[in-house]
Order: structure tokens, then sequence, then C-alpha cells
């Protein structure tokens, strides 16, 4: 009777999973979504603690169970609640990485189960269940490691604590670790019980230095992408736990996140026009560097002073601003919104174009305008501002570099050729608001920045637009 | 060759629930739009948090003097919880921004 309650209660985690999912890919939805996901998530937890048996035999160690979803819903909650909407991926990769952390742990413990009943006296070959079993533990852990110490790596990364550090031959030594790690594994599986303990925790400690070499040499900026691997990653180490419990609904949770994770992350890509493998491998700005040199000749730009700014854009009807990552960087949404309002009362109408990938992140901007409570229906899509840029008197770029890069449409030979940009030189006036004239994420030279229509405004955006803000008040 | 065989036969359930899973989890998300590629991607990373049920388990059936496994249960637990809950409050957290303000 319990037993079957149970696999209701699970059937029932599992459809929510995935209506769950459906649901967070529709904004009118999204929010519901997750609800839905988290209700199906806490049935399951539930059902588990009080209705799940072995051999006849229920769960006990209530205490220690309820002590530990105690503390880390506490834990979670307060973390969850109090982080910065600017540091939000470094959080979802930290909480990735305790998943990862969660699925190895089980495996070392199921491991240790394994070995422990196995009768000294019969030193034969595991059985054929007892293998599959052991095959299900290793990938666990493997997978589960990986994840665990690629996401440590990929949150100090956000979280500015740890450097890119790469090396040469960074990545035959990664390809060696994990060709160890799977002759291991493979050695494990035929191997005598008694030899294969040591090894074992060899695997353990290999997988965990081979996630930290995985993401180490990657790019501060492409993270996102990379914790959304490692999140489809952890879904694969959970469902192992799935076939290792014959557990119905870890096995759909981890399955659906480990295919929709991988799917995301290729959309993430696409999005910015890369592939994962170029992404993975990290020799973006290598390739860059050789194909920009079509326009060797000096060029030169010309510059725009504060003045001159706050007024070219208070006479304006109207004025788009692009937002990118240098705006993030500079914690620049609040005062882009004050002076977006204060521009707002004397008549202008301001909007923000808001090009897919800005910042590197999908919907980074939109969070973290947002946050400053910028209304949602300033925020135009790509499409749409492209089409009003033509009646628009100026354009003022914060802190955005690639998206705006002519070199997408007409040079060929420009690794971001193709991409779709914003085209902001339909517009009067370009005003660029950069910190020097260095290039972007991407490396290469904008020629925007070059144009007659362009002047560039150098210095930090949270700086020039506060200055901006004191001189549009004093006009 | 036998014992590949023998592995499909005997989790043939399984194996037919991992390979539908893979179709559902990418036809389900296959049409989201990039500003919901963040929140999507914390969602999702709080259903893999699924694996606290695993976590418990260990912890429920671990015998009162297996100290190794019930250090390493209780801190699955704690770990899985985490993963869990502060996944689905962190993507609630990043919709609320979402709502249409008027």
């Amino acid at each position: 009777m319990e037993m079957n309650l149970l696999i209701i209660a699970y059937l029932i985690a599992s459809v929510t999973f995935i209506l769950g999912l459906k649901m967070l890919s529709n904004p009118a939805t999204a929010r519901k979504g997750n609800l839905v996901a988290a209700g199906g998530m806490s049935l399951a937890i539930f059902a588990t603690i009080f209705l799940y048996k072995e051999e006849g035999e229920g769960l006990h160690n209530y205490g220690w169970i309820f002590s530990g979803l105690i503390i880390g819903s506490v834990v979670g909650t307060l973390a969850a609640k109090k982080v910065k909407m600017t540091a939000m991926p470094q959080m979802v990769s930290l909480f990735n990485g305790m998943g990862g952390a969660c699925a190895a742990l089980i495996s070392l413990v199921e491991f240790d189960h394994l070995v422990r009943h196995y009768d000294p006296a019969n030193l034969s070959f595991f059985s054929d269940l007892d293998g599959t079993t052991l095959l299900v533990i290793m990938a666990g852990l493997i997978i589960g490691s990986v994840s665990f110490a690629g996401s440590m790596i990929a949150w100090g990364k956000l979280d500015g604590r740890i450097k890119d550090i790469s090396f040469k031959g960074q990545q035959v030594l990664s390809l060696l670790l994990m060709a160890v790690v799977l002759g291991l594994t493979a050695y494990i599986l035929i191997a005598r019980p008694d030899e294969i303990e040591i090894l074992f925790y060899t695997v353990f400690a290999l997988s965990l230095i081979y996630g930290v070499f995985f993401v180490m040499p990657i790019g501060g900026a492409d993270m996102p992408v990379v914790i959304s691997l490692l999140n489809s990653f952890t879904g694969v180490a959970a469902a192992c736990g799935g076939f290792l419990y014959d557990n119905k609904a870890m096995l759909t949770g981890g399955i659906l996140v480990g295919a929709a994770g991988t799917l995301l992350t290729i959309l993430m890509c696409k999005a910015m026009n890369r592939s994962l493998l170029n992404v993975l491998i990290g020799n973006f700005g290598g390739g860059a560097a050789k194909s920009g040199g079509g326009t060797g000749a000096q060029q030169t730009h010309k510059e725009i002073s504060l003045s001159d700014t706050a007024v070219l854009l208070a006479y304006s009807h109207k004025v788009f601003i692009v937002p990118g990552y240098g705006l993030a960087v500079a914690q620049a949404q609040h005062a882009c919104h004050e002076l977006e309002k204060l521009l707002s009362e004397k008549g202008v109408d301001v909007k923000y174009a808001i090009h897919p990938v800005a910042g590197r992140m999908p919907g980074h901007m939109n969070v973290l305008l947002a946050e400053a409570d910028v209304s949602y229906d300033n925020l135009l899509e790509m499409e749409q501002a492209n089409e009003e840029f033509s009646n628009t008197d100026v354009v003022l770029i914060l802190g955005a570099n690639d998206v705006v890069n002519p070199a997408a449409k007409t040079d060929p030979s420009s690794p971001i050729y193709g991409m779709p940009i914003l085209d902001v030189e339909l517009a009067k006036n370009v005003i660029v608001n950069k910190r020097s004239m260095k290039p972007g994420y991407a490396g290469i030279e904008n020629d925007l920045f070059f144009r007659p229509k362009t002047s560039m405004l150098f210095g930090d955006s949270k700086k020039v637009l506060q200055d901006l803000i004191t001189e549009v008040k004093n006009l | 060759m036998e014992q590949i065989l023998n592995f499909f036969s005997t989790h043939q359930q399984m194996i037919y629930i991992v390979v539908l899973m893979v179709f559902v989890g990418i036809e389900v998300i296959g049409r989201v739009p990039a500003v919901l590629h963040t929140p999507l991607m914390s969602g999702a990373n709080a259903i893999h948090g699924v694996v606290i049920i695993g976590a418990i388990i260990v912890m429920g059936k671990a015998e009162g003097d297996n100290y190794l496994a019930l250090t390493l249960g209780f801190i699955a637990v704690i770990l899985g919880t985490l993963n869990v809950v502060g996944g689905f409050v962190v993507t609630d957290r990043m919709l609320e921004m979402f709502k249409k303000k008027k």
C-alpha cells in the first residue's frame, strides 16, 4: 500500500518536473512553472521519507534526515534571498556544485556498502547485478565529482576569486586525465573485488582534478555556458542515482535536466554565434587577432565632452540606450535608470535596446535593469529596436561592443560575422561610453567607433552616468 | 557482450524512460526565448536536486554504527537540500524581476 502511494507520488513529481520546465520556457508562465516543479519536489522528498521501504523495512535515522533538511533549507533560503541580482550566475553555479557533490557522496557510501557486503572468502568477479550497480556508482561518482569541482571553479571565477589560468599542454593533460579515469573505471568493472578499493578512490580524486582542469582555461565571460553544461552533468549524475535505487523520479528528473540542459547550452552558444567546442577550447581571441588585420590603417575616433553629451541628450526627441557588459561590471544600472527618468521628465522618449546576448549572459541586461526598476515596457528586443533606430536622435551605448559591431554584417573574415547586431548607425548620433579604446570581449576592433556619426565618451559607466545626471540637471 | 545484452533486458523499463525523457527534455524547452535562458538554467538546476532522494535513502538505511555512511549521508542530505531549496528560491527571485510593471 505504502509503496504504491510512493509510486504515485513519484509519478506526480515526474509530471510536475516536465510541466515545470515547459512553463519555465514561456515568460507568462515561468514563475508558476518554477513553483509547480518545487511542489512536485517537496512531494517526492516527503513521500520518500515516510513511504520508502526496502525489503519491508522503512527508513530510520529521522533525526539526522530532518536536521539535514532543515539546515540545508535555512542556509539555502538565506543564501538565495541575500544574494545580489548581479551575483546570480555564481549562486546557481554554487547550488549546482552542491547537487554534484551530493551525487558523488551517494556513490561513495554505496560503494562502501557494496564492498562491505561482499563475501571476502569468495573473491571471484562481481555478479552481473553487482557489476551493473558498480557501473552506475562509478558513473555517478565521476560525473558528480566533475560537476562539483567544475562548478566551484566557475563560481570562483564569476565571483572574481579565481583568475583565468591556462598553460601550454593543458588540453593534452585534461584529455590524458579523462583517459586515465575512463581506463581505471573499465578496469575496476572487470577487476577482482578485493583490489578495487584504492582504485576507486583514485578515480574519485582524479575526477575532482579533471573538473578543475575542465573549467580553468575557459574565460570568465563564458562561465554561464559552462554552468549550463555542468548543470546537465549533474542531471545525469542524479539519473545514475535513479538507476541505482530503481527510482523513477530521480531518473526522469535527472535525464530531463540532462537533455534540456544540453540543449540550453547549445542554444546559449548559438545566441552568441559560437560553437560549444569553441567555448570549451576557448581559442576565440587567438583566431580573431589574425583575421582582424584587414583594416590595419590607423583610424581616428572623436571624443565628446560630458556637457556636450548632456545637451545632446536633453534636447533630443528620442534616445535609445544600449546596455552591455560594461554597465554590469560598473554596477551602473541604478544611475542609468536615474538618467532615463530625468530625461523622460524633460520630454525625451527614452528606450532601451536589448541585444539577446548583451553582457554575454542571455537575459543578463533584463535582470540587471529590472533590479533598478526600469519598466519592462521600455526594454525593446533587437528586432523591435532595429525598426526604430532610423527615427532616433541619439543612441547611447553603455559598455556594449560586439553587439553593435558592424563587422558582423560586413566582414566575412570576422569571427562574429553573421551574428545579428543592433543597427545603431541608423540613428542620427551615436555616443559610445567605454573605459578605453581596447577591443571588446571578442578581441576584435569595432569600426563603429571610427564612423563619422560616432563620438566616444570615455570613463567608467557609473561615474559617467552620475556626471551626466548632474550636467542634465544643471541645464 | 552477453553482459551488455543482459543489462538491456534487465533494465528495459529504465532505458525506455531515459530515451523518452531525452526527447521530452529537448522538446519542452525547444522554443525558449533568450531572455529566459538564465532562469531556465536555474530552474533546471533546482530540478536535478532530485538527487536529494538518493541522499535521504542512503541516510535512512544507514546502520547506527556505520559512521562513514551516517556522516557522508548527512552531508549529502544538507548539500542536496541546498541544491533544491536554494535553486527554487533563486529562480523565483529571478523571475520576480520579469513581471510587468504598470
